[in-house]
């Protein structure tokens, strides 16, 4: 047990916690300014703004010593003994003439910079700063040059904290960025002809403590305290990275990294943080559809008489053919969602059969040097949906298992649920579904089965859903929506819960309880979900 | 908040002397009001036969206008501090990257909703390049909603009606004013 003392407050640390200065000071609620400390890099205290005082107290006879120069508080670590004064006139001279010096060449361009509101630099200014300019420099203009496809590099305004430059090259091993220049020439570069091309080069940009890396994708497009944060969970892979939504009146603008040490820690892929774009495609279905036979064409359906609807045709057909009803569970599906309708299918005909939609795989798992691993398998939840499969049917049937038994007329009424951002289905494969008397089809977008389906019913995109995915390593994680669907869109959940005939409006916390009380593998989601997700393995003697 | 709060300022009610009460003088000071008003010069005009005599345009807070830069390119950079402002939300920007080689940003789109706007000139304020103002045009009018809501082309189209009556407060944008910080 090791006792530090900050601000003559004794603070206890475990004996295998390592700490340092900024880090025990937080622990206290000390914020200690910093811009090149970052608790995934090494440290490289060159920022100076965690510069505060230290000493140590002498274990025998209590007395406590201070050094007489200030020291980086990121590269001090927080032992038995360690005394940190983090709030002295000392210091905060120290922060004032630290933000002094950085602001001396800082281009003063925050109107039109992407990163105010949510920068480093501006906030410490107000808070740490001088209240006057001495320099007669008044630079308001800043250099630009594109550093790959995705990230354009602001010279003027960066701080030199080298965080992007330490990331390419301890996290992605990548080493595209360097730094130019010695003294105030100083400046983040890339090596000619090798841009900053790798597959998480987004980070940088979410790591730049100030505005000179802007992320292509984002930038200029929305000023960050128009948009409201969600927390969410990222549905490009299996990985499920723990994200934040950020949303201005029902549209992503971006999303951004949440911190999660059991699963992504800092970072996401590119691919992730830009594939919600399909969330605003103009391509998506919009409204619910319904095939009259008669008219032989589509016309509008009505979502208030629909669950009705649907569950009259699917009982009488069950009651016609007992074991003719089929569900496909895609994997895009949240817990709640396939558990419901899973539940809903055995409840209408209890031999039901049940099966795994596609599970969509491009290429290999890649991984980098410090463990973020991009998985092939591009749905978020293909573990939750086994999961759910496994209780209602004792195995896990795939989408090829069931096309046989479809193509020879056996199954009359089939659910298929999809929520797939590209083809999924070929012509061929989507032909012998033509022998259904009923197929109703859930997706994002149109698809050769979409346009068999006597009911086309539009899927609810990631950021619309409520619900709970279980990743690759069986880590479950619940998120609420971040952005209402667009109009004539209802989710997944809300259509069968009151298919379900549950009262009121949908609520997947209490689906979740049940699957919990009901299904032993997901036992350890009984408690309210943490922001970091549990762990579904706890409780498994496996 | 509770009736112990320290923040409130508890007040006794000033005791009425005897003329008080008698409301009497009170009652002659109401009429004297009156009186000076029935025999002072009239303020109100019957627009639009007349038309209001307007100060001085420069502080006037009419029909916004959106500047020109020297060379006749929109002088808004498109930072929203004048949406942000907007306590009536009537002010519409979508941002892109500039065309000009020296300027980074510029609204692509830029609307503001003349009947939502309340007039109280806070995009004025907050415009970090004296890029929006407001001038001395009041009297607006339209045949539709849409036809009040005035885009970028619209509001530059206003400046250049009254650029000559009415001054751009500065020129230049930022640096050579010397209007970074402090």
């Amino acid at each position: 047990m090791a006792t530090v003392i900050i601000n003559g407050q004794e603070l206890e640390l475990d004996d295998d916690e390592r700490l340092n200065g900024i880090q025990a000071a937080a622990r206290l609620g000390y914020d200690i300014p910093h811009y090149c400390w970052h608790p995934g890099l090494s440290v490289v205290a060159s920022c100076r703004m965690c510069l505060v005082e230290t000493g140590r107290r002498d274990p025998e006879s209590g007395e406590i010593s201070m050094m007489p120069k200030l020291v980086p508080g990121c590269q001090t670590p927080a032992t038995d003994g360690t005394v940190f004064v983090t709030e002295s006139d000392k210091v905060k001279q120290a922060r004032a003439q630290v933000e002094e010096g950085l602001l001396i060449n800082h281009p003063i361009d925050c109107p039109i910079c992407d990163k105010a509101g949510e920068c480093r630099l501006q906030d410490y200014y107000f808070e740490h700063g001088q209240g006057s300019r001495r320099a007669d420099l008044r630079p308001f203009t800043s250099r630009r040059r594109s550093l790959g496809d995705t990230v354009t590099l602001f010279v003027d305004r960066c701080v030199m904290c080298s965080r992007c430059v330490r990331f390419t090259r301890e996290i992605t091993g990548t080493g595209e960025l360097y730094v130019e220049g010695r003294g105030a020439g100083e400046e983040i570069d890339v090596f000619p002809g090798f841009p900053l091309a790798n597959k998480m080069a987004g980070n940088v940009v979410d790591l730049c403590p100030v505005g000179a890396l802007g992320d292509k994708d984002f930038l200029y497009s929305q000023r960050v305290w128009f948009m409201k944060s969600h927390d969410g969970v990222c549905a490009g892979c299996s990985t499920g990275c723990s994200i934040t939504i950020d949303e201005n009146q029902d549209r992503v603008y971006r999303l951004r990294p949440r911190e999660n040490p059991h699963i992504n820690e800092w970072w996401m892929c590119d691919e992730g943080r830009y594939g919600y774009h399909h969330v605003h495609s103009e391509h998506r279905l919009a409204g619910p559809q319904q095939f009259d036979a008669e008219a032989r064409q589509y016309v509008n359906a009505d979502w208030s008489r629909l669950p009705t609807e649907l569950d009259k045709k699917f009982t009488a057909i069950a009651k016609r053919w007992p074991g003719s009803v089929a569900g496909v569970l895609s994997p895009h599906l949240s817990v709640e969602e396939a558990y419901l309708l899973a539940k809903y299918l055995r409840g209408v005909d209890p031999e039901a059969t049940l099966v795994l939609g596609p599970v969509p795989v491009e290429g290999e798992d890649e991984s980098f040097p410090q463990g973020f691993t991009i998985r092939a398998e591009k749905c978020p939840n293909r573990r939750g949906v086994e999961a759910v499969l496994e209780y209602f049917t004792g195995r896990v049937a795939t989408f090829d298992d069931l096309l046989p038994d479809v193509a020879a007329g056996k199954l009359h009424a089939i659910w298929v649920s999809g929520g797939y951002r590209n083809d999924w289905i070929d012509e061929a494969t989507a032909e012998s579904f033509d022998a259904a008397d009923l197929l109703v089809v859930q997706d994002l977008f149109d698809s050769p089965l979409m346009q068999r389906a006597h009911y086309q019913l539009p899927a609810a995109a990631f950021a619309e859903r409520d619900g709970s995915y279980v990743n690759v390593a069986d880590r479950l994680q619940s998120f609420r929506w971040a952005i209402r669907p667009p109009m004539g869109v209802r989710t997944e959940g809300s259509l069968l819960w009151q298919m379900s005939a549950m009262p009121g409006m949908y609520r997947a916390g209490e689906v979740l309880a049940e699957i919990a009380r009901e299904i032993g593998y997901f036992s350890a989601a009984v408690e309210e979900i943490p922001a970091v997700g549990v762990d579904l393995k706890v409780n498994l003697l496996v | 908040m509770k009736a112990d709060d320290p923040d409130i300022h508890w007040v006794e009610e000033p005791k009425l002397g005897l003329a008080g009460k008698m409301y009497l003088p009170l009652f002659v000071q109401g009429l004297t009001t009156t009186a000076r008003h029935l025999v002072s010069r009239k303020v109100t005009v019957s627009f639009p036969d007349e038309r209001p005599k307007i100060g001085n345009p420069l502080i006037y807070r009419g029909v916004h206008r959106l500047n020109k830069d020297e060379q006749d390119r929109v002088k808004c950079v498109a930072c929203f501090l004048c949406a942000t402002a907007c306590p009536a939300h009537c002010i519409d920007i979508v941002a892109a990257e500039s065309p000009w080689p020296d300027r980074e940003k510029y609204p692509a789109h830029f609307a503001i909703d003349e009947l939502r706007c309340i007039y109280c000139g806070m995009c004025e304020e907050a415009c970090p390049v004296d890029a929006i103002e407001l001038t001395s045009f009041c009297d607006l009018t339209g045949r539709s909603r849409e036809e009040m809501v005035f885009d970028k082309e619209k509001l530059l189209s206003v400046y250049d009606q009254t650029k000559d009556s009415e001054p751009m407060r500065s020129a230049s944008m930022g640096a050579s004013s010397g209007r970074a910080t402090t």
